[in-house]
């Protein structure tokens, strides 16, 4: 098992540096590039003066291995720094944001954990939500609640969640007013008022989320439990006189589990990529809305960055996904 | 003596006859169909019947005032939007983009995942590398690739190509290259297990070249799975594409889709709700309808479910 993981670690480095010139040339390359735009009455000396002043004078081999070189070094020292007050990047050159010349990471940092408990509160309710739909739709297969919960996931990821969040709204924010429409990120929790608040403005973007994951997982759950209904070894526990909660919930449930937990853990970092749209809708000021925005003014260092964050996450849990599965699956031996 | 009266057999019947039986029994498939068909009668034929332009604006500026945000009509059933244009006209000329943009993008990605699924389940020699390329185009973030693709490729594609058009290419060459990787996977898996199978052992035992018996006997074999993994790309393909328009990075506002109307109705969303909810509905029931179809066929075309 470790030199599985360790190859699978060994495996990613390749993966991840591929993806990353992927992402740097195609920005780089890229017609839409602000230095296009600067227009043509500034005088060559201070175009180039400009060029420099954003680090774009140089060829773009050197600033990939410079970006590089910031991204997995300069970077994780200063977060090191921070963490412990040491001083090991003793001011090295760090990714600076073109349109807010504050370091990208700084920007990632303070934007971060809107998205996560948003996200996070979601992606749990979600599943909270979907296993036992999931496993009681398998159970009763074909029953009314089967027929009813399969339509519910179909629906789930039929319908695109910035209809669903803008139908929420319409219903529960402006007809009924129950719910506020815009998240308020400079809310803080002190008290149980501000935490009453920060509960009512989460309910409309988690429930949009949650119902989406949920629908997802839901649907993986009942196959897989629907799978393993069948197998003998539930008959066996069957016919030594188990009583069905012991058969469903001991021995069904635990082997049906192993492949929604590997799926939890694969749809995590699209669970990211999706919050972009619901941070739109409810105007939260997350890492999904700073990607967004910096598209739209062309800041490139912000655009590489969280882009290339997005698919270190979907590496990373696609490496833990398969470790959890060795893991928790013991037919499983990978060496 | 021949025996006269048993010489009426029953004639063969077709692989699509048997498919056609077993999707038939598929309630919801059947419904959706029907469904995805009015759809497609309202979207296509619509436009004949209901022939005011999508673009039209009053040039008349106080005629135009007074167009403006109208409810419901005789003469406009879903009401006009804020600059006058009639609804229902935009909803259908919306629908047209969006269902050619998915097919388009979905055609795309099926040639791109069929081709390099036969590649690298045929070649041995290329399996490595294809495979390899495959899971790094699955560990691409890929929705935020694609709005930053439309962000930085847009203006060059419009001016090459005209707004309208260029953008529709962009798009679809967008969208089909960032989808093609689980029909890749799908076709390479059936390829590895048919070219053990004798038919293929036997064509090339009399000298058949590759391509023809790629062409000829592995790509019939590998149809079906293709087929339900054209229908599912097509509903992601139409989420997509409204996912890049209500972000404000698709179409252009006088080339509407659904997803640009639903992306134009939600600032006013307070005062006329019905321009968020109609373009919605339409997204939401296309790709429901979809969703199902693909789920019957999939049924359909499995020999293990069929004739049950």
């Amino acid at each position: 098992m470790l030199t599985f993981t360790l190859r699978r670690l060994l495996l990613a480095i390749p993966t991840l540096l591929l993806i990353s010139a992927v992402i740097f040339f195609m920005v780089d390359f890229a017609p839409g590039s602000p230095m296009a735009d600067i227009p043509l009455t500034v005088p060559p000396e201070v175009r180039a003066k400009m060029m420099a002043a954003m680090g774009a004078d140089q060829p773009v081999h050197i600033r990939y291995v410079l970006w590089l070189k910031q991204f997995f070094w300069n970077e994780p020292l200063y977060g090191i720094d921070a963490l412990f007050g040491t001083d090991f990047a003793q001011g090295a050159q760090r990714i600076i944001s073109w349109q807010s010349k504050v370091p990208v990471f700084q920007l990632i940092g303070e934007r971060l954990p809107q998205t996560l408990t948003v996200v996070g509160t979601a992606y749990a309710l979600g599943i909270l939500i979907a296993l036992p739909i999931g496993i009681w739709s398998a159970y009763r297969q074909y029953s009314w609640f089967d027929l009813a919960g399969t339509f519910f996931s179909t629906m789930g990821f039929s319908v695109p969640t910035f209809f669903t969040g803008n139908l929420l709204i319409l219903i529960f924010a402006v007809k009924l007013g129950w719910f506020p429409t815009i998240y308020d990120t400079n809310l803080s929790i002190t008290d149980w008022d501000s935490f009453y608040k920060m509960v009512m403005q989460m309910a409309l973007p988690v429930t949009v989320l949650a119902l989406f994951n949920a629908a997802e997982i839901s649907r993986y759950t009942r196959a897989s439990v629907l799978e393993n209904l069948g197998q003998d070894y539930v008959r066996t526990a069957r016919a030594k006189g188990m009583p069905e909660r012991t058969v469903l919930l001991k021995h069904v449930l635990r082997n049906s589990l192993i492949p929604v937990v590997t799926i939890i853990a694969l749809g995590l970092p699209t669970v990211f990529g999706g919050a972009i749209v619901t941070e739109q809708i409810f105007k939260i000021n997350g890492i999904g809305a700073a990607l967004i925005g910096a598209i739209h003014v062309s800041d490139l260092p912000v655009i590489q960055t969280i882009t290339f964050i997005f698919a270190v996450l979907i590496v990373l849990f696609n490496l833990i996904a398969d470790i959890l599965y060795g893991i928790l699956d013991p037919r499983i031996r990978y060496d | 003596m021949t025996d006269t009266t048993t010489a009426k057999i029953e004639r063969p019947r077709s692989q699509w006859r048997d498919v056609w039986d077993q999707f038939r029994h598929h309630k919801g498939a059947m419904v959706a169909l029907m469904l995805l068909g009015l759809i497609a009668c309202f979207v296509f034929i619509g436009p004949l019947i209901w022939q005011i332009d999508p673009n039209f604006i009053e040039s008349d500026a106080v005629k135009m005032i007074r167009m403006r945000n109208q409810g419901p009509s005789w003469a406009h059933p879903l009401g006009t939007d804020q600059l006058g244009r009639d609804i229902l006209s935009r909803i259908m000329f919306g629908g047209k983009i969006s269902l050619a943009v998915a097919t388009v993008a979905m055609l795309v990605a099926i040639f791109i995942g069929t081709t390099v699924g036969v590649l690298a389940g045929y070649f041995r020699r290329v399996d490595g590398l294809l495979m390899r390329l495959t899971d790094m185009f699955l560990a691409l973030p890929l929705l935020p690739l694609l709005l930053v693709m439309m962000f930085l490729f847009r203006d060059a594609a419009a001016s090459v190509l005209g707004p309208s058009l260029g953008t529709f290419l962009l798009i679809v060459l967008a969208i089909g290259v960032t989808s093609w990787m689980h029909a890749a996977r799908i076709v390479r898996g059936e390829v590895l297990a048919l070219k053990e199978r004798e038919f293929v052992l036997a064509a090339r035992s009399i000298g058949t070249p590759s391509l023809r018996i790629i062409l000829r006997h592995i790509l019939p074999n590998v149809l079906s799975p293709v087929l339900v993994a054209a229908t599912l790309g097509i509903a992601s393909a139409i989420i997509t594409e409204s996912v890049l328009s209500f972000l404000g990075l698709g179409f252009p506002p006088d080339f509407p889709t659904w997803g640009r109307l639903l992306f134009d109705g939600v600032d006013a969303m307070r005062t006329y709700p019905d321009r968020v909810v109609w373009p919605g509905v339409a997204i939401s029931l296309t790709v429901l309808c979809v969703n199902y179809i693909g789920d019957g066929l999939r049924d359909a075309l499995d020999p293990r479910v069929r004739g049950r």
